[in-house]
Parts: C-alpha cells; structure tokens; sequence
C-alpha cells in the first residue's frame, strides 16, 4: 500500500525523521487556519499518490492565509496524471534549500536483501540522475538481521560521498529512516529531497512510503492510513469480502483459483478476443486454493455486479479443492443471486479441470441452468467467453 | 533419481496439528511420502493417526531429526510465526525446508533468507508462500495434488502453484521427474536457477518446463543461466500480459511498474536464450511435446 505524502510525513516524525510541520486538509476555508497556525505563510501541496505534481502546478508558496485558500482553491480537485486531488498538505514553509540529497530503502529482490540508495544528487530528476550517471547513486546492500547502526550509516553516507560537513547528521536521518522501515513494515522508505538548508541542517522535505499489507496482523494502526475513498466500490466491496480483486477495463468478468492462473486466464481471454472485436478481461478474481461455494458466490456476485460485465469465464483447476465442491458453488451462487432478487442475465462459461472435474461437470450439467455452458478446455472456453462477450 | 525429494526423504511436518497441516499431512502419506513426524512444543510426545499410520510429534525440529533422520520439513505455520519456525529449522541444519505459508511479511522473509546465507546456506529453503514440490511415484512435500500425473522425464519449475497443476495435468501422460513450485513472493528460497541446475544435473529429467510471472527479473536472470549452463531443452511459460502496470495481481511479487519485469520483456529474454516460449499453457505443453517427440 503506497501513502500519501502526509501519512509518511506523520510516520517519519514518529521515528524521528526531521521534518517540517504539516496538516492536512481537504477544504479550502482550512488552509486559512493551518497556515494561521504556521505563523501566516505556507507552502500547499497536492496529496497524490503519482510523481511530478510539483510539474504539474501542485505545489504552490502562499504567503499569507488568503493565499493559502486561493491556492487550495486552484489545487483542490486539480487533475495531475488521472489522480483528482482530494487533499492537499498545508507545510511550513522550507527554509533556504543550500542542496538536495537523496535517500532510500527497500527490497532487493534479485540478491534478496534489503537495498540503501543514497545520493548527494537528489531532488526533482533523480531518476535522470540514476540513468545517465550511475557512479552517482550509491547502492548498499543491507542486512536483514544487521539493519543500519551508526556504524552501517556512515559507511552509506562515504559511498554515497556526502559532503564532510553533512556526513554525521545524514548518518542519523538513515538511522531514523531505518527504524522507519522495520518499524513499519515498509517495502519502501524514499526521502528525497533530503535537504540541507541554510542554518546547516538536514531536513526530508518530501517522502514516500509503501507499506506491506501482509504485515497488517502486527500493524493494527495501518488500516487507518488506507485511502476507502479512492477505491474502486467493486474492489471495495472485494475487499470487505475477504477477495483478492482487481478491476480492469474490459467485458469479460474472470473467476479462478490460483494468482497465477488466474494472470494466464486473462491472457488467453485477450488473445481469444482478438478474433471477437478486441474484448479484454474485466477484472482479475483470484478465489484462492480452498475455494468453497460462499466464497464462489461472493465473486460471482462482485462479479455480476459490474456493468462493464457482458459474459462471465470462470475457470478452475481442482488441486486440493475439488472440482464437484466449485461446480456446486456455482450452483448455489446462482440460487443465492435469484433469492435476493439479483437477476442474473450474463452467460457463465465455466471450465473446470482437475480433482473430480468429471463428477463437477456433471453437477453442472444436471443443474442445466439456461446461463451456464461448460467447455471444457481452458482455450475453448476463452474463445466461448469472449465470442458472448463480443455478442452482446 | 529426482531432484531435491526422492522416495528415500524423510519428511516432517512442522505445523502438523492444525487444520491445513493435518488435510496436507494425510494427503501426503497418501502420495507414498514418508512422514516421519510433526513439530508441535505443546503437543510433543503424542502420536496422531492418520488413517492408522501413527505419527509420533516432537517438541523441536532438532529433536525430530535426532529421533527419525529426518531430512525435509514441510512448514504450515501461520504467517505470525512462520519466521521463528524457519529459524528453527536452519538452526537445526535440516537439508530442506519447504515453506507453504502464505502471507508472509517481506521483513520476515528476507530475515529467514539471510539467516540461511548467515548460516552457511546448509538449508535450502523453498518458498515461502508455494504449493511445495513433489516427485510422482516416490515423495510429495507440500500440497501438490499427487493425482494429476506419474512419473515421467519432465522436470518443472513454476512460480505459481495453479499454473504448475494446469501444466502437469496438460502432460499427464508423460509424466514427471519432480515439480517444483518456487513461489511468487519477493523474497523466495530456491530460485528458477536452482531448479535449473538440479533438473540440468538430474539424469532422469530429458526436457525442462519453466513458468514465470510478472515481477522481478528471475525470469532475465534464469534465461542467461539457461544460455550459459543448459544443455538440456528448455520450454517456458509466462503468465501476466495483460496485467496492468501498478497492480498487484495476488502474488506480492507480482506487481509491474515500469518496462522492467513485464511479460512480454521475459518472453524475449528467454526466447533470445533458445528457449520456446508458449503463448498458452496449452501451446507451451504442445512445445514441449513436439521436442519430446523429437
């Protein structure tokens, strides 16, 4: 889950990352207070979870309280690379920027450790940096169990080649920042600018956070930083349902078991729909391994319930769930939708293979609900799929 | 031969007691795997019966191997307590410890990962969050369905565990020296390499399959192995071309953001390597099966 810049502010403060005081708002008449409560001046800036707003006109000096309600007002509701502006940060003001660093952690998933990146070339085109000159941004592999002492700081920051001045207190920030990431349970900690300002000090003035849901059993507070408003209602509603659901642009809606095969079930709907008028998937559904008839049904009703949705595939591999216990999931699925009054009108195609596949596609045969068809290769049911898809 | 299990393993279940461990546990005698015990503190000295086979449960990993010789164990700990029982099982310098838990916190993986390394990589790990591996006709340690096929000379690799069934059911009539699932988290034991490498050394494997996914650059890094180690045919699948970028599609590790690591950037890299590259899981199996075929 990637954070706001203001919820990664909140958490750098807490393990005492240096940062500049900040609220967040989401009204223009509030930028009056918070920037009144930041002795009359501010900077505000846009709160989207994308790159380059600053660019794109999101963040704007305001020199007085008026100030900062007109440019809320321009920035509220902005549209800055499809994300709309929800909220923006009312921010002290930075003092005068003398030089812009960068720094950062995460996962190192090719030498499967953890990664600090670190350089005195920091600020808005990092990323250029990194591409045309390399031997400027240092990489330092890191320890799971070691972690980042004082010690392991300051050999970052020589390799890094921090400026002798700024060497101790850009040690301590990586401190900090490490403590950030283990407490947080963080994929990735970034600061960047990390800035040294006039007075001599270090400052992160900007910040992103992503944090690792899988962790959210020893992270109860995280749950509160989670952006509802933003989501999707169907993945929303997924999610209240315990389903791993994600929403994509096309017509035919796909159930399956298995991350992976679910991945290759929208792979060969799309080949398969370029032979129908170019229809795509509509949505990736992983129902998981033990895939049992209620958690059939709560998908096929998230499913259902999306009006991009012209036909439906669901394809499933009976590992260690059995074939005869989906197809009788999609049996009462279909009845449970018909009790509460949903009426179901989208064609099911439904293919199932594996543990008990036969005794399952009888279940559905005698069932011999008008909707469903059965075809039983995953190939043939794409192309069935995306065929009522395109007819619709 | 085989690689990694064979019908010599001695398995055993840490996690055994609970729901998964207990239906995984029954299925894998079912398969022929010899079970020689569970690991459970609070339940150490009992026996559970399955079907009437007694399986004695000990305290520690150590103390199972010191009483049975146990060389595998077969992890269904909840994700909360899945790091100390990895760690429990390095520290006890079992050969190989399949880890099924899914759900794992990447700060917890890479801690057991480097552990391991620390330790002189005397475990190897596979996983976490995988289906496990299984050679047909001797041993399964995981939760591989061991109907689906027999035993034949085709090794496999996959990252997803559906795929890796879809696969196995695709040639079920050739059959398989072992199938082993690696897992799709960021941080995994065994890589695509290992397997590689064992399948490349293992005289009873004639063809390789690899399956990969979106995410990463295992895929780029296995198609160089392949180029420079690999005498044996390779056919490869890829799942995930039409998967957004920015989206996590399940697997944590399956996630695109940016050119790097998408689909269509490993088919190329393990096409380059010489290695036939199926659009489908069903056009990768009809490769497989034209090379056999000869």
């Amino acid at each position: 889950m990637d954070l706001f810049e203001y919820q990664a502010r909140d958490l750098f403060a807490k393990h005492g990352v240096p940062v500049l005081a900040g609220e967040v708002i989401d009204t223009p008449e509030a930028a009056r207070e918070a920037t009144e409560r930041l002795g009359g001046k501010s900077v505000v800036k846009a709160q989207v979870k994308v790159g380059g707003r600053g660019k794109a006109g999101g963040v704007k000096l305001a020199a007085t309280p008026d100030e900062a309600v007109a440019r809320a007002t321009d920035i509220l509701g902005m549209d800055i690379k499809g994300h709309t502006v929800h909220k923006v940060m009312i921010a002290e003001t930075a003092p005068e920027i003398v030089e812009e660093y960068y720094v950062s952690y995460l996962l190192d998933r090719t030498n499967r450790t953890f990664l600090a990146i670190a350089s005195v070339a920091g600020g808005m085109d990092i990323e250029e940096v990194a591409a045309s000159t390399p031997e400027k941004v240092a990489k330092v592999p890191v320890d799971a169990n070691k972690g980042v002492d004082i010690e392991k700081a300051r050999e970052i920051v020589a390799e890094a080649q921090f400026p002798a001045e700024v060497a101790e207190k850009v040690a301590e920030v990586l401190v900090t920042l490490w403590k950030t990431f283990v407490a947080e349970d963080a994929l990735l900690v970034e600061v960047n600018p990390l800035a040294k300002v006039a007075s001599g000090d270090i400052l992160a003035l900007d910040g992103k956070v992503s944090l690792d849901e899988n962790a959210d059993f020893r992270q109860p507070e995280h749950e509160a930083l989670e952006d509802k408003a933003a989501a999707n209602p169907l993945e929303a509603a997924a999610k209240a349902k315990g389903l791993n659901y994600v929403k994509l642009e096309g017509e035919v809606g796909i159930i399956g078991n298995g991350a992976g095969l679910v991945m290759s079930t929208l792979d060969v709907v799309a080949y398969a729909g370029e032979n129908h008028g170019g229809v795509k998937p509509a949505n990736f559904l992983d129902i998981g391994g033990g895939a049992s008839a209620e958690v059939m049904a709560n998908g096929l009703e998230i499913i259902l319930g999306d009006a991009d949705v012209k036909s439906v595939f669901v394809n499933v591999f009976g590992g260690i769930t059995a074939c005869d216990e989906v197809a009788n999931g999609i049996v009462q699925a279909l009845e449970l939708l018909a009790s509460k009054g949903e009426e179901v009108t989208k064609p099911l195609v439904v293919r199932l293979d594996g543990n008990n596949a036969e005794l399952g596609r009888k279940i559905l045969s005698d069932a011999n609900h008008p909707l469903v068809q059965r075809v039983d290769t995953m190939d043939g049911a794409a192309d069935k799929a995306a065929e009522l898809a395109a007819a619709k | 031969m085989a690689i990694f299990l064979n019908k010599d393993s001695k398995v055993i279940v840490q996690g055994m007691t609970g729901a998964t461990g207990m239906k995984h546990t029954k299925l894998m005698l079912g398969d022929g795997t010899n079970i020689v015990g569970g690991v459970n503190p609070r339940k150490a000295g009992t026996k559970v019966d399955f079907d009437g086979t007694e399986v004695p449960v000990f305290g520690t990993v150590a103390e199972a191997m010191k009483e049975t010789g146990a060389n595998v164990s077969v992890l269904f700990v909840p994700p909360a307590f899945a790091k100390a029982a990895v760690v429990e099982a390095i520290d006890a310098e079992i050969p190989l410890a399949v880890v099924i838990t899914e759900g794992i916190a990447v700060h917890d993986s890479a801690a057991f990962y480097a552990y391991a390394v620390e330790k002189g990589n005397k475990t190897r790990l596979i996983g976490p969050n995988c289906p496990g591996l299984i050679t047909p006709g001797q041993s399964n340690a995981g939760i591989i369905p061991g109907d689906i096929t027999k035993p034949g000379r085709i090794g496999l690799v996959s990252k997803s565990g559906t795929l890796t069934y879809q696969m196995m059911y695709e040639l079920r009539d050739l059959g398989f020296s072992s199938a082993v699932g690696i897992g799709g988290d960021p941080v995994i034991g065994t890589t695509h390499i290992d397997a590689l490498a064992a399948f490349e050394a293992d005289p009873d494997t004639d063809l390789i399959v690899m399956i990969g996914e979106i995410g990463g650059d295992a895929e780029e890094r296995a198609a160089d192995f392949i180029k420079a180690n690999v005498t044996k045919p390779v056919v490869g699948y890829v799942a995930g071309f039409t998967a957004p970028e920015g989206k996590t599609m399940g697997h944590a590790g399956a996630i695109v953001s940016g050119s790097s690591g998408t689909a269509a950037a490993k088919k190329e890299a393990l096409e380059a390597a010489g290695v036939k590259v199926g659009k489908t899981p069903t056009e990768t199996a009809k490769l497989a099966r034209a090379i056999l075929a000869g």
